[in-house]
């Protein structure tokens, strides 16, 4: 390519692999909304959802700048702030505007991962300050330590699409804010089902089909690399979902719906640090390895009184975890032209590989419970224990996601004024009941 | 004999069916109701419509038992379904007639004597 600024088809790609990547976040709330109870069904869905509002405003204000404007090794600056001096020049192989844009969808989708953590019991508007804040606070700096020129990046640490920026970050969040939130009133004590599994399959196809602009996008231009990662988008999945299939019928004689569509996201999460840097083969292996410690972390942490709720620190945690180890092993400098792994001869990238996750998964965790805790000393972070058992769909939102609206009584424009300056309730006597 | 109809909240139902266990109260059936009993409404919003759900879900429970069940059943219900607000439910103790167990047309107290279930072949 010669220097004559942004060609037509990489930023052809790149805009349609960022309209995929934002697919990714409804998706991730119809993952997350059929695996918990019907009465909660509306406000696990929005808690993905609404980061599309709020964190897509925060990134675009503040967050991008401080990823990716020029800074220090740890944070960037406020150059890019406001999105100033964020124009068409070129960025790579594309317009500057458009790398936000698409860097913009990961930052969305990082913190709604975090919610499957806390569903059915944090309260929605002290969720709404957190996940805010979180992407300016533990977000912007780790996406700067990788991908914005921070020490992680000198490090050498390889991270093509963010296991270690999106995954294992926002596992280190989750298992924190799991921790400081507490278990929900009936875990453990009574059996929690999902309320909808074809909703958390229809979530696990959509995520799959995003993650396409997911990795492939995160060649940030149209070509071989792209194509590698694309390709191995679809292998490493393929293998999880083989090798969970085969766990699966050895450990119960029945493949599960639910197992199956968190086999497919633990697989795309294996392979996301390594989709540019490895071989198609390789990528079958990871994905078939890659998700037995995710399995071994399920079923263990349904034993302990961690309520992960949606195994965010299994599937994205493990999986991101050993997707980043594995680059390290795996990385192949004949198929990226970049670095080598240990089969490469370059046993140290393991190492790094290693420190990073470490780095990321310390800063995460601390930075995750100072921001809680002074959240706390504002505003309660958990619903009231009746509101628990009333369901949050009504309690944070008014409304139910499965209504048929047998005695539904229409309040009049004047009454409806009344209730929303008197809000949750209002006595039925006081209109002469039915 | 006594039909023992009882309305609980549907969230204090594990609870309830907890109690009844320990109350060695088998054989019962549930069914999802709706109902109004004084309970203070809530208002939903969709859009520009503000409605008030007049009616609230309720789990009905019916349970006939032998007379000496009756207070250990109406005990085990309080136990489980007392929240302390208003809008827990009722229970309603109603006399019985005639019980006939289907499978051997065994009658009254014999009906309502549990039996363990054994798994065919």
């Amino acid at each position: 390519m010669t220097n004559a600024g942004p060609q037509s088809g990489d930023i052809a790609w790149m805009l349609l692999s960022t309209a995929l990547v934002l697919l990714m976040t409804p998706a991730l709330g119809f993952f997350y909304g059929g695996l918990v109870r019907s009465k909660n069904a509306l406000n696990t869905m929005m808690m993905s959802f609404v980061a599309l509002g709020p964190v897509a405003v925060a990134w675009a204000v503040l967050g991008y700048s401080l990823a990716f404007a020029p800074g220090n090794p740890f944070i960037g600056s406020l150059h890019f702030a406001a999105l100033r001096h964020v124009g068409m020049e070129a960025q790579g192989a594309i317009p500057h505007l458009l790398f936000m844009a698409f860097q913009g969808t990961f930052a969305i989708i990082t913190p709604a991962l975090i919610s499957g953590a806390v569903v059915e019991r944090m309260r929605f508007n002290a969720y709404l300050a957190f996940i805010t804040l979180w992407v300016l606070l533990v977000y912007a700096p780790v996406a700067h330590w990788v991908w914005g020129g921070g020490f992680l990046a000198s490090m050498g640490a390889l991270d093509f699409a963010g296991g270690a920026v999106v995954h294992v970050n926002a596992a280190a969040g989750a298992l924190v804010a799991a921790l400081v939130i507490g278990p929900r009133k009936d875990y453990g004590r009574h059996a929690i089902l999902p309320h909808n599994v074809p909703f958390t399959m229809l979530g696990a196809g959509l995520l799959w089909f995003g993650w396409f602009g997911f990795n492939a996008g995160s060649a940030l231009s149209a070509g071989t690399t792209a194509t590698l990662a694309f390709t191995n988008t679809l292998l490493a999945p393929a293998a999880a979902l083989a090798a969970w299939t085969i766990l699966d019928l050895i450990r119960g004689g029945t493949v599960t719906a639910v197992g199956a569509a968190t086999a497919i996201v633990v697989g795309l999460v294996v392979i996301t640090p390594a989709a540019g840097y490895v071989g198609p083969m390789s990528a079958i292996v990871m994905g078939a390895i890659g998700g037995v410690p995710s399995y071994c972390a399920l079923l263990y942490r349904a034993k302990t009184r961690l309520d992960d709720s949606l195994d965010v620190v299994a599937a994205h945690g493990a999986g991101g975890a050993t997707g980043a180890i594995l680059t390290g092993v795996f990385a192949d400098a004949a198929w990226s032209g970049g670095a080598n792994g240990l089969l490469g001869g370059h046993p140290a990238q393991v190492l790094t590989q290693l420190a990073s996750v470490l780095i990321v998964l310390v800063y995460s965790g601390v930075a995750t419970f100072v921001l809680l805790k002074a959240l706390a000393l504002v505003m309660p972070l958990r619903i009231a224990g009746r509101h628990e058992k009333l369901g949050m769909d009504v309690s944070d939102h008014g409304e139910e996601a499965y209504t048929h609206g047998d005695g539904a009584i229409l309040v009049t424009p004047r009454a409806a004024v009344l209730s929303q300056s008197a809000p949750d309730v209002v006595p039925v006597q006081s209109e002469g009941g039915l | 004999m006594k039909l023992i109809v009882a309305y609980v909240r549907p969230e204090q139902l594990s609870d309830v069916l907890e109690q009844l266990f320990h109350a060695e109260v088998r054989g019962l059936t549930i069914s999802r109701v709706q109902g109004h009993g004084g309970e203070m409404e809530h208002v939903e919003n969709y859009r520009g419509t503000s409605v008030k759900m007049a009616l609230a879900e309720k789990v009905r429970l019916e349970i006939g038992v032998s007379n000496h069940f009756v207070q250990p059943t109406i005990d085990a219900i309080l136990a489980g379904a007392r929240t302390g607000d208003v809008g827990d439910g009722k229970i309603m103790v109603l006399p019985i007639e005639k019980i006939v167990r289907i499978r051997t047309g065994e009658e009254d107290q014999d009906a309502v004597t549990p039996v363990q279930a054994v798994e065919q072949g």
